[in-house]
C-alpha cells in the first residue's frame, strides 16, 4: 500500500484499542446515503518506476526549445547549490514556523530574506512573500487604499505599460471590494507612460499611481518625474520592479524626492525556475510607517529567555488567524520555499554577481536587437533606454512567424496582438545571460529565413 | 479579581468613562480588558476631531496574540488622544485608569445615559468569572 | 557577563568585501557599444547582499536547515495542516529539466506533455470530489477560498440578485473564511455550533434569507468531527437561495469515503499541499484548486486546460466570458500541481480510498490512547475524523499548565506540537492530526511523551512552563519582537 506503514497486525490491534470491529465503523457518523461506492474515474495506481517512465516521456515531448521569452518570467542561470539546499527535507517538508523554537532555520532565512529585499528596494520593511507578481499588485493596491489616511479614494491609476496580466489579476482580486483601476496610455515613441495624458488626472482623488520599471515593453520609465508628480497630487506610488534590474537601477526608495511608498514585484528571476508559471513568489516592501497595513507574514529578531538572539513571527495581529474578517488580507500559506531559494540565490551572487547578471542580460538583449533589426522587415517599436526586453514590429503577422520558428525549436517572442493591437505586428523579445552569441545568431538566421 | 474604580462609569464592552471638571469625558479600557489582552504592543487611536457614535469601534488595542476593537462608550467628538501610547502602549497595562487613558471626548447631548456604575460593572464581571 | 551568542550567525556576518561565489557569476562581456543607461536611472550604492564563498553559503544554509523540525525529521501532528509524508518521487518527476525549464508563455505545441498532466489532474480532482469542473489556478487554500466566494458573488450578480452579500461562517471556522469573505466585499455572519460540534440549525435558520450569498463550511469541521446535519444545512441554505462553499482543508479525512459534491456543495477548494501531499515548504507554496457544480462552471478562474481532439490547450477569457478572471500572472503553481499529479497517479483509485481510512484509523487510535491516559477530549462522545481536540482546561485551572506549555514540552520530546489555541472556541486546546503515513510505533511514542508531560504537570509544573530546553533557543520574547521591531539586518555603523 503506497505510503502506508500499517501491517495487518497493527490494524487489528489498533481497532481493538479503539473498540470497533472494523475501519468502516469509524465512519458510522456519516449518513449512509452519502457514502462513495467507488472511484472508477481514477486510474489504478502506478509504481514509482512506472510513473517515472510516464513523466519522463511527457517531459521529452515538451522538449527544451531555445526561448527568447520574457513578459514577466525570465530564464536565468540558477546555481546548483540553490535547489540542492532548498530541497533539503528540513526546508521542503516543514510548515509555517508557528513553533518558533523548532523553526529557527526557516525564521532566520525569512529575516535574511527581508534584509536582502529591503536593501535591494531601499524600503525599510518586507513581508515573507506573496503568491506572485500579479497578486502582489493586487495586494499593494488594497494596501494603498487601506494605508492612505488622507485619501478615501478606491481608485488607482495604472499605466498601460503595466504587465496586462497584472492588471487583470488586480481587477479580479480587488474589484470585489470596489477598487477601480483607470488606465493611463503610453507614449508611442518611447513606449513609456504618456505624461501629458497623466497630467489630465491632476487634482482628482486617487489612492495611488502604479509604475512598472522596467515596464512591460522593457523600456525604462522616467520614475523620478512620475513619482514626484504622484506625490504632488497626494497619491501613493506603487513601484512594480524586476529584482534583477535593481542591482543596477535606482531603487524605488530613491525615486523622485521622496521615493515610492510601496514596492512589489515578481521574485521569480531570483533563482526560481520557469516551471510553466509557478510556483514563483511575490515580494513586497514598504516604509516602516505602513508596516501594520502590510499583508502577509513578517519575521522579527528578538531574544529568548536567556538573552540569546532568535527569530519569531511578529505583528501577527494583522493576520487572518487573529483578526479574521478584519485582517489585512486572507493570505495564510505563502511561497516560503521559493523565498528560501531566492535568499540562497542572492547570497551566492552577491551585489557584484547580481549586477553582472543584469548587465550581461542587458548587453545580450542589445546585441539581439542589433542582429534582429538588421533583418529586413524587422524594426524596434520604441526608442530610449531599455533593460533586457524590447518590442519588435514585423511587416507580417507575428503568429505565423512564431509558429514557424517554434518548429525549428526557437521560441522567438510573445505575440502582443491581443493586448496591444494598436502596435500592429508586434512581439516582445528577451535575452538574458543564458544566451550565447551563437544562440542570438541562430535566432537572427532563423528569423531571416522565416521572413524571406 | 480585576480592579474597578468607584468614581468611574463603565460600558459592558469594558471601557471606562471619567467626567473631567470641565464636563468633557476621558475614556480608556478597564483593568479586566487589559488583563485579558495581556501585554499590549500597539494602540491605534482615532483622529482628533472625529465624531464618534456610542458603541461604534473607535480604536484598536493589539497584544502579541490578539487584536481587539475598542468601542466608544459614548457619542461625541474626539478632543485629544493619549500620544504617549504610540511609543509606550504598556502604559495601559501598568495604569489603565490613569496614565493609560486613551482619548478625551466632548460628549454629544445626552451621551452616556446607559453607562454602568462601578457596582453594576463589577457585578457584570462577577457573572463572567472575571 | 556577555549575552549568549546566536546559534548560527547571520549570513551577513560571514560577508567580506571582495569575496564571492565567482563560479556562479556569468562571464563578463566585452562592451558592445556605449552604455545607454542614463545616470539618473542608475543605482548609486550597491545593495547590501552578502559577499561570501559557495562553501560559506552551503554550510550556512545547511546549518540553518538543521534548526528546523520537518516531516522528514519529526512527527508533525499539526491539526488542520495534514503534515503527511511528501514522497520523493513527486519532487523528482516534477523537476525534470523540461518541466522546470518551460516558460509559461511557451506555446501549447511545446507543452502537450505538461498540459496532459494538468488535464488529467483536473479530471481526477473532479472524480474524488464529485464536482462538475475544476480550475487549478489558486495558489493556496485561502486563494482558493477567494476564488470560490468570488464565483458565488458572480453567480448571484449574473442573475441580477445583487442583494446577496452575506457569507455565513460557523464560529469554529478557519480565520481565512471570514477574511476571504471580507476580501470579496461580503459581510460575515457567524453562527454557533451545538455542544456536540454540529452546526446549530436554529441559529442558521434565523440568519439565512434574501441577503444570503452562501455558507462556508469545513466538513469534517475544525472541531475534528463530521458535520452530521450537512444535508439539512444544505437544504436550509439552498432553499434560501444561497450556495454552499466547502473548505477543503480537511478533505484528507474523507478522501474516498464521501464527496463534497454528493453532500450538496456548490463550490470547493482543495489544499493540494495537504490532501495531495505536496510539500509545505516552510510556509508554501501550496495549491488551492477549486471545483464547482454545473451552475458555477462558467465562472471558474482562467486559464483552464481543455482537450480538443488529441491535443490540449488553455481556455482563456475568450472561451469563458463569465469567468471571475485571472488570479495569477500565469496559471498558478504549476510545479506544485505536477507533484500532486504524480502523487495521485501513484495512489490510484485504491490508494486514494485508503487515505481517508487510515488517516481516520490513526486519529481514532491516538484519541483512544490519550483518553485512556487521562487527557480530556473536547468531544468525547464523537468519533474523531482525521483529527481531534484535547483540551487542557482542567490542567490550566488546577495546575496553571496551559496548552502552550504542553506544546513547548513536546518539542523537547522530539515531536512537533499540535495546533494550539485553534479553534478559538475550545479553551486550551490541542488540535491533533497524525495523518495516515505515521506508523503505530510513532503514535505510541507520542502517547508516551504526552503521558510523561502530564505527570510532569503534576510533579513539577514550573519545569514544564520553562520548556523547551533542548531547542536551539528557549521561549522567545514575542512582546519585545512586536514592540522593538527588528525586521531587517543593518550594519553596525549604518546610519539607518
Amino acid at each position: 500500500m503506497p505510503f502506508l506503514p500499517h501491517t495487518e497486525t497493527d490494524v487489528r490491534e489498533m481497532l481493538a484499542t479503539i473498540g470497533v470491529p472494523d475501519v468502516e465503523t469509524l465512519f458510522d457518523e456519516i449518513p449512509e446515503a452519502l457514502r462513495v461506492k467507488g472511484l472508477d474515474g481514477i486510474p489504478p495506481g502506478l509504481s514509482e518506476m512506472e510513473i517515472g517512465r510516464l513523466m519522463t516521456a511527457r517531459a521529452r515531448r515538451d522538449g527544451q526549445p531555445l526561448a527568447f521569452l520574457g513578459g514577466g518570467a525570465y530564464e536565468h542561470h540558477i546555481p546548483a547549490a540553490v535547489w540542492a539546499l532548498t530541497t533539503r527535507g528540513e526546508f521542503y517538508s516543514a510548515y509555517t514556523p508557528y513553533q518558533a523554537e523548532a523553526s529557527q532555520g526557516t525564521l532566520q532565512i525569512i529575516y535574511e530574506y527581508q534584509s536582502m529585499i529591503t536593501s535591494l528596494t531601499g524600503l525599510e520593511v518586507s513581508n515573507a512573500s506573496l503568491y506572485d507578481g500579479g497578486s502582489a499588485v493586487a495586494e499593494a493596491a488594497l494596501m494603498a487604499v487601506r494605508a492612505h489616511r488622507k485619501s478615501k479614494s478606491l481608485r488607482l491609476l495604472v499605466p498601460a505599460t503595466l504587465n496586462p496580466n497584472y492588471r487583470r489579476v488586480a481587477l479580479s482580486t480587488a474589484g470585489n471590494q470596489g477598487l477601480q483601476f483607470d488606465v493611463v496610455p503610453y507614449e508611442r515613441g518611447s513606449g513609456c507612460i504618456d505624461q501629458k495624458a497623466l497630467a489630465t488626472h491632476a487634482g482628482k482623488d486617487y489612492a495611488a499611481l502604479v509604475i512598472q520599471q522596467p515596464n512591460f515593453f522593457g523600456q525604462l520609465e522616467d520614475v523620478d518625474a512620475l513619482t514626484d508628480w504622484a506625490h504632488a497630487q497626494g497619491m501613493f506610488v506603487i513601484a512594480a520592479v524586476n529584482p534583477t534590474s535593481l542591482a543596477i537601477l535606482k531603487p524605488p526608495a530613491e525615486w523622485g524626492a521622496k521615493g515610492a511608498d510601496i514596492c512589489i514585484g515578481e521574485g521569480q528571476p531570483l533563482g526560481v525556475p520557469l516551471s510553466s508559471g509557478g510556483p514563483y513568489f511575490g515580494f513586497m516592501t514598504t516604509r516602516m510607517e505602513h508596516v501594520r497595513s502590510m499583508p502577509g507574514r513578517i519575521v522579527g529578531r528578538t531574544v529568548d529567555l536567556e538573552g540569546r538572539p532568535g527569530f519569531t513571527l511578529t505583528l501577527q495581529a494583522r493576520e487572518q488567524h487573529i483578526r479574521r474578517g478584519k485582517a489585512t488580507s486572507n493570505i495564510c500559506t505563502n511561497q516560503g520555499l521559493l523565498m528560501t531559494a531566492a535568499t540562497i540565490y542572492m547570497t551566492l551572487l552577491g551585489p557584484a554577481g547580481l549586477a553582472q547578471v543584469a548587465e550581461v542580460s542587458r548587453s545580450r538583449t542589445r546585441e539581439l536587437a542589433e542582429l534582429l533589426i538588421a533583418v529586413p522587415g524587422v524594426r524596434a517599436a520604441f526608442s530610449g533606454p531599455r533593460f533586457h526586453e524590447l518590442v519588435l514590429q514585423l511587416d507580417v503577422p507575428v503568429a505565423g512567424v512564431l509558429a514557424k520558428l517554434a518548429r525549428e525549436g526557437i521560441l522567438a517572442g510573445v505575440d502582443l496582438q491581443e493586448d496591444y493591437p494598436e502596435l500592429g505586428n508586434a512581439m516582445l523579445v528577451c535575452a538574458t545571460e543564458t544566451k550565447t552569441r551563437d544562440d542570438l545568431q541562430r535566432y537572427a538566421d532563423a528569423l531571416r529565413g522565416a521572413l524571406r | 479579581m480585576s480592579q474597578v474604580l468607584p468614581d468611574l462609569r463603565y460600558a459592558k464592552s469594558h471601557e471606562w468613562v471619567r467626567t473631567l471638571p470641565d464636563g468633557t469625558l476621558e475614556v480608556g479600557i478597564t483593568d479586566h480588558a487589559q488583563g485579558a489582552l495581556g501585554d499590549l504592543v500597539f494602540v491605534e487611536l482615532p483622529e482628533v476631531g472625529r465624531v464618534l457614535e456610542a458603541g461604534a469601534a473607535c480604536a484598536v488595542v493589539e497584544s502579541v496574540k490578539a487584536a481587539s476593537d475598542v468601542y466608544s462608550p459614548i457619542g461625541g467628538t474626539v478632543l485629544a488622544v493619549n500620544e504617549a501610547l504610540a511609543a509606550t502602549p504598556e502604559l495601559i497595562n501598568q495604569d489603565c485608569y490613569g496614565a493609560g487613558w486613551m482619548m478625551r471626548v466632548q460628549p454629544a447631548a445626552g451621551a452616556g445615559a446607559d453607562l454602568l456604575g462601578a457596582d453594576a460593572y463589577a457585578a457584570e464581571l462577577a457573572a463572567v468569572g472575571g | 557577563m556577555t549575552a549568549p551568542k546566536a546559534v548560527e550567525p547571520l549570513i551577513f556576518e560571514y560577508s567580506r568585501p571582495g569575496r564571492g561565489a565567482a563560479a556562479q557569476h556569468p562571464p563578463a562581456l566585452a562592451k558592445t557599444g556605449g552604455d545607454d543607461l542614463p545616470a539618473a536611472l542608475r543605482r548609486r550604492t550597491p545593495p547590501r547582499l552578502p559577499e561570501v564563498s559557495e562553501l560559506d553559503t552551503v554550510r550556512h544554509f545547511t546549518r540553518l536547515s538543521q534548526l528546523n523540525f520537518a516531516i522528514d525529521t519529526h512527527f508533525y501532528p499539526l491539526g488542520s495542516c495534514t503534515m503527511k509524508y511528501n514522497p520523493k518521487a513527486c519532487n523528482q518527476y516534477a523537476m525534470l529539466p523540461e518541466f522546470i525549464g518551460r516558460h509559461p508563455l511557451a506555446p501549447a505545441t511545446h507543452g502537450q506533455g505538461f498540459l496532459e498532466c494538468m488535464f488529467e489532474l483536473q479530471e481526477m480532482l473532479k472524480e474524488v470530489t464529485g464536482m462538475r469542473a475544476v480550475s487549478l489556478n489558486p495558489m493556496a487554500g485561502a486563494h482558493g477560498e477567494f476564488a470560490g466566494v468570488a464565483m458565488i458573488r458572480a453567480y448571484h450578480a449574473a442573475r441580477g440578485d445583487h442583494a446577496r452579500n452575506e457569507i455565513i461562517v460557523p464560529e469554529a471556522a478557519h480565520g481565512t473564511n471570514p477574511a476571504t469573505a471580507t476580501m470579496c466585499g461580503c459581510v460575515v455572519r457567524e453562527i454557533p455550533v451545538d455542544d456536540q460540534g454540529d452546526v446549530d440549525l436554529e441559529a442558521l435558520a434565523k440568519v439565512v434569507g434574501p441577503n444570503t450569498a452562501g455558507i462556508m463550511l469545513t466538513n469534517p469541521s475544525t472541531l475534528g468531527v463530521f458535520e452530521r446535519k450537512i444535508r439539512e444545512v444544505a437544504k436550509l441554505v439552498h432553499d434560501a437561495g444561497g450556495l454552499l462553499y466547502y473548505d477543503g482543508a480537511n478533505l484528507n479525512a474523507i478522501l474516498g469515503k464521501v464527496r463534497p459534491g454528493d453532500m450538496g456543495f456548490d463550490v470547493i477548494h482543495m489544499n493540494l499541499h495537504k490532501t495531495f501531499s505536496t510539500p509545505h515548504g516552510g510556509g508554501g507554496p501550496g495549491a488551492g484548486a477549486v471545483g464547482v457544480s454545473a451552475r458555477l462552471e462558467p465562472f471558474l478562474p482562467v486559464p483552464v486546460v481543455g482537450r480538443e481532439g488529441d491535443g490540449y490547450r488553455w481556455l482563456s477569457e475568450r472561451d469563458r466570458p463569465q469567468s471571475i478572471g485571472r488570479l495569477s500572472a500565469f496559471m498558478g503553481n504549476a510545479g506544485v500541481l505536477l507533484r500532486a499529479y504524480v502523487y495521485m497517479r501513484m495512489l490510484g483509485r485504491d490508494g486514494m480510498a485508503r487515505v481517508g481510512e487510515y488517516a481516520t484509523l490513526n486519529a481514532n487510535y491516538l484519541m483512544a490512547r490519550l483518553r485512556a491516559a487521562g487527557f480530556d477530549l473536547a468531544y468525547p462522545d464523537r468519533r474523531a475524523s482525521h483529527e481531534f481536540i484535547v483540551t487542557m482546561k482542567k490542567q490550566a485551572k488546577e495546575l496553571n499548565v496551559t496548552a502552550m506549555d504542553v506544546a513547548k514540552r513536546l518539542l523537547d520530546h522530539g515531536f512537533h506540537a499540535p495546533t494550539t489555541y485553534f479553534p478559538l472556541l475550545v479553551p486550551e486546546c490541542l488540535l491533533i492530526e497524525p495523518t495516515e503515513t505515521e506508523s503505530r510505533e510513532t503514535l505510541d511514542a507520542f502517547v508516551e511523551a504526552m503521558v510523561s508531560i502530564l505527570a510532569e504537570a503534576h510533579a513539577d509544573a514550573a519545569k514544564l512552563k520553562g520548556a523547551p530546553y533542548t531547542m536551539p533557543v528557549r521561549r522567545l520574547d514575542d512582546v519585545r519582537a512586536a514592540k522593538q521591531l527588528d525586521l531587517a539586518w543593518k550594519p553596525v555603523n549604518s546610519p539607518a
